[in-house]
């Protein structure tokens, strides 16, 4: 369809050789259908914040072309060498294989420097990418029905490239990443029961042993990369056969998707990307140095150097170390060091079960049991943005505390008064973050209902003949309206403690966890109401109040929420 | 790209007084005057043959192809994505030409290799992405395109179908009837599913008390590390500094070091004030752990196990650069902040028959982190 308007010179042939390939698969497994309307066809909507996954994935893609060069080279062993090669400063030094491989990577292979500097500066991408996609998705509630399982499988692939990435930068048995190998075997050995088990089956002995090293090998090059590789297969193949989510926009409905197709725009757009994420991490590695192991030296265990950080997405892990208050029980004989545990297992634990947890919770506490294939503008979901936002500030915090040596020293503020704030923050911050951008929300959706009922402010000033001075206001055009009008609001469960005529608490507000969940309810209930007729230039509402309880079961335009009292079983 | 920005300017003039475009929603068509979107009717190429248009609806924003503007817009992109395509060709052979001209092994050399294989192959892909973006923004029609989705939920006799083909299979295999063959499955496959745990088992020793222990020994003589010399109380004679030790006969030894470095540092009289403290059960006065107000700590942290390198002097506290763990040296290097729950040990110290510091026995805790069994 639509060619001859478009594109009338397609009478030219497609390639004998391309033709007669595809005609000879079809004929085995019989795909034309498959291959129009799935891939050629596929739509790709356009927005900014759909690049990001693709972030992540050519950052991985290029992980394992960069990789595969350098473990071409790379030798994963501990056997003691002494050092005579190219740099000369470490010359006659003991070290390990792998640190002496290494610099000959950097030195003595062309390109290796490069490569090597790619690996890295993509691995550091990887996870950023992976962080900001799930911030995105998160965000504008895409995780919702139907893409839980893909929400989950992210939240997999987020932990396996931190464990990924741990293996990779500890591999070069240099000073620095030995340091952090045994902060790991430490915080291992703290585990209760089974923590010096864990520590000497993994390290195959005390520390650092000889077997540590093949053995990340291995699993950072065949075990976490295979899984890795199995489950983005999966993300894509689910996003592929749900088909992606799109921003409210005129015209984009629960039913359909709109974008531009596969072949050839997403094709040539994407290949374009993929490009420029390649070509942004040449740059990087060409004049950004990243992991200079021949400056930190061959690790020993008697040695350290100040001001020592992982990669960044460590970070969190190593400032919550640092935060952390000196802590340990003696247990009927046995130590229990929370001091290690707390900070290895709490924040991340709240941090990504949280994230594994929420799309269950706010289905619970909001009873919507609907499909959503349009996303929520951030704004438009409170309570979801609020503990986003807070989830932010409490990552950041710990984060920032992984460095509290450099900001003490840079900011000149005393090393235990940094930790000190960083103690309070870590607690207080996320708070005071949630009230701060739930507030916010509400005051953008309430510019939002003013555009809606009084139209946008023209910047048209107009004097009245009696003198006074009005700007004048302009209603909203269709595709604005599309967007303002998306917003959806959960309905309202029935309130805690209350009550029907016949003094019968409802069934769904019964006991502590229907209190909890009519007390949720009523927070992610909060919303700005819009009357809803007359848009536009309308004269409702006063203009200046607020909310949920006031104003019951506000459905907004559109709510697909189910009303009270029907949120059975599916 | 003049070109381009002019248009758009143009565009920008042409369309009435809109509110501010939505972040994240796509700029208007850039190169092709903006006109409604123009629903296309089915075409009599091949694709009309088959009938996709339930599902697709595609919509063709701008000016028809063969409007002037249009054409000469076409031009002036084709030049552009040519230059790009022409630059990706020539930065490629630059890369070429920079692995086969610079060597490396110095790192003169090596950097010099670096500059040039980078930033040939950043030229190379970001030209060859930023000709494909241009091309496809400015030399392809803008097509959208609406798809229906479909119910993900199959309908209810398809779930009933296959709930009941799936009653009748579990029927015929007798599964339910038979619960002793189920039974003895079950019980039977426990032991595989532990076979791949059980085979695990030779990945390393069992810690045993390996923990609890260093290679200090009686009479051990301490070693300056670097030098690797022995050390008198004499030649330690300036009270404020602090050395590195490691055990004779394991200076290399990264296993045996890991427990068993040691720092020294030497005191003015006087200021060493180390209580007595309960190890275990037994009250334990170390004072006499010392020579000549020298005296040896564990340079393990009992935090995570980091060097604990830094020494003040001033304040006599000795910090863990890893976690900031501050041990007060002068008390028994008793913990004054940081995450370290416990003192860091201290090592006996005394003299051999020629004047040397040595070891008077291990450490009588075990140093390092804290473990299960540690007690």
């Amino acid at each position: 369809m639509s060619r001859p308007a478009v594109n009338s010179d397609t009478d030219f042939d497609v390639s004998k050789p391309l033709k007669g390939t595809a005609g000879w698969l079809d004929d085995r497994f019989g795909g034309a259908r498959g291959v129009r309307t799935y891939l050629l066809r596929k739509v790709y909507p356009d927005h900014w914040s759909f690049l990001l996954g693709e972030i992540a994935l050519y950052s991985f893609i290029i992980l394992l072309l960069t990789g595969t060069f350098l473990s071409f080279f790379f030798v994963p062993s501990t056997t003691e060498v002494v050092y005579h090669g190219s740099y000369l400063k470490l010359d006659g030094i003991r070290m390990s294989e792998a640190y002496q491989s290494t610099l000959r990577i950097s030195f003595d292979v062309r390109g290796g420097l490069l490569i090597r500097q790619i690996h890295h500066w993509a691995a550091d991408l990887f996870v950023a990418a992976l962080m900001i996609h799930m911030l995105r998705v998160f965000f504008t509630g895409a995780f919702r029905k139907p893409r839980e399982v893909n929400w989950l499988i992210g939240i997999v692939l987020f932990s396996l490239a931190l464990i990924e990435g741990l293996f990779g930068y500890s591999l070069p048995d240099d000073q620095l990443s030995g340091a952090g190998l045994r902060i790991f075997e430490g915080v291992l050995q703290g585990i209760p029961i089974v923590g010096t088990y864990l520590a000497y089956f993994l390290f195959g002995g005390p520390f650092p042993g000889h077997d540590i090293v093949p053995r990340m090998y291995i699993i950072h090059v065949l075990l976490v990369p295979g899984i890795l590789l199995a489950l983005i297969g999966a993300h894509i193949f689910i996003m592929f056969w749900q088909k992606h989510t799109q921003m409210p926009a005129k015209g984009n409905t629960e039913r359909n998707v709109t974008g531009q197709p596969s072949y050839p725009y997403f094709v040539a757009k994407t290949s374009a990307w993929f490009m420029f994420i390649f070509g942004a991490l040449a740059l990087l590695a060409t004049f950004a140095q990243i992991n200079p192991i021949w400056l930190y030296g061959p690790y020993t265990p008697v040695a350290i150097s100040s001001a020592s950080q992982p990669d960044f997405y460590m970070g969190i892990l190593e400032g919550s170390l640092r935060a952390m208050p000196a802590w340990e029980w003696n247990f009927l004989g046995h130590t229990v060091t929370f001091s290690v545990l707390i900070p290895f297992a709490l924040p991340l634990g709240i941090v990504l079960g949280g994230a594994a947890f929420w799309p269950f919770f706010e289905r619970w506490a909001t009873g919507d049991k609907a499909y959503h294939h349009i996303n929520d503008r951030p704004r438009n979901a409170p309570v979801r943005t609020g503990i986003g936002v807070a989830a932010i500030t409490f990552y950041g915090v710990l984060w920032a505390e992984g460095a509290n040596d450099v900001i003490a020293d840079k900011l000149q503020i005393p090393l235990y008064t940094v930790t000190w704030i960083a103690r309070v923050l870590t607690i207080l911050g996320p708070i005071i973050a949630y009230v701060i951008t739930k507030r916010v929300c509400l005051g953008l959706q309430r510019k939002d209902r003013n555009e809606l009922l009084h139209g946008y402010e023209s910047g048209i000033i107009r004097q009245l003949p009696d003198g006074e001075f009005i700007e004048v206001h302009q209603p909203v055009n269709e595709e604005r309206l599309a967007v303002l009008e998306a917003k959806k609001v959960p309905a309202l469960l029935p309130a805690p403690g209350s009550e029907d005529d016949n003094g019968v608490p409802a069934p769904s507000a019964r006991g502590m966890l229907g209190k909890a969940r009519a007390v949720a309810n009523r927070a992610f209930a909060e919303t700005i109401p819009v009357e809803t007729d007359g848009h536009g230039n309308g004269h409702h509402g006063n203009g200046h109040e607020v909310t949920g309880e006031e104003h019951e079961a506000v459905g907004a335009p559109g709510s697909t929420a189910l009303p009270p009292g029907e949120s059975g079983e599916e | 790209m003049s070109d381009m920005e002019e248009t758009e300017g143009a565009e920008g003039a042409g369309v009435p007084a809109a509110p501010h475009r939505v972040i994240g929603t796509p700029p208007p068509s850039p190169r092709l005057l903006g006109s409604a979107p123009v629903a296309q009717e089915g075409s009599e190429t091949a694709l009309a043959l088959v009938s996709d248009e339930e599902e697709f609806q595609e919509h063709i924003d701008g000016l028809p192809p063969d409007d002037p503007q249009v054409t000469v817009h076409g031009k002036r992109a084709e030049r552009v994505v040519v230059a790009c395509f022409l630059l990706t060709f020539i930065a490629g052979c630059g890369f070429v030409a920079a692995y086969v001209g610079l060597g490396v092994h110095t790192v003169d050399k090596t950097l010099r290799s670096n500059l040039a294989l980078g930033l040939s192959m950043s030229v190379m892909f970001l030209a060859l992405g930023l000709g494909a973006l241009i091309w496809v923004r400015h030399l392809m029609p803008n097509v959208e395109v609406t798809q229906q989705r479909h119910d993900l939920r199959s309908d209810e006799k398809q779930r009933q179908a296959t709930e009941a083909y799936f009653k009748e299979g579990t029927a015929n295999s007798q599964f339910v009837k038979r619960p002793l063959v189920r039974r003895t499955l079950m019980l039977g496959t426990l032991p595989l599913l532990a076979a791949p745990v059980v085979l695990l088992r030779d990945l390393g020793p069992q810690p045993g008390t390996s923990l609890r222990h260093t290679v200090w020994s009686p009479g051990r003589r301490l070693l300056v590390q670097g030098t690797n010399q022995p050390i008198t109380p004499a030649q330690f004679s300036a009270p404020g500094s602090m050395i590195t030790i490691v055990p004779d006969g394991y200076e290399d030894d990264q296993d045996a070091l890991t427990k068993a470095a040691v720092i020294l540092i030497k005191f003015r009289p006087g200021e060493l004030h180390i209580p007595t403290r309960h190890q275990g059960s037994t009250l334990v006065g170390t004072m006499n752990w010392t020579v000549d107000n020298i005296v040896a700590y564990s340079k393990i942290c009992t935090h995570v196990g980091c060097p604990v390198a830094l020494y003040e002097q001033t304040t006599h506290h000795i910090l863990c650069p890893c976690h900031q763990s501050t041990f007060e040296a002068t008390t028994g290097a008793t913990v004054i902040f940081g995450p370290a729950a416990r003192p860091l040990p201290q090592l006996p110290l005394t003299t051999d028959a020629q004047g040397y510091l040595v070891s008077k026995s291990d450490f009588t805790e075990p140093v390092g982190p804290s473990f299960w069994e540690r007690g």
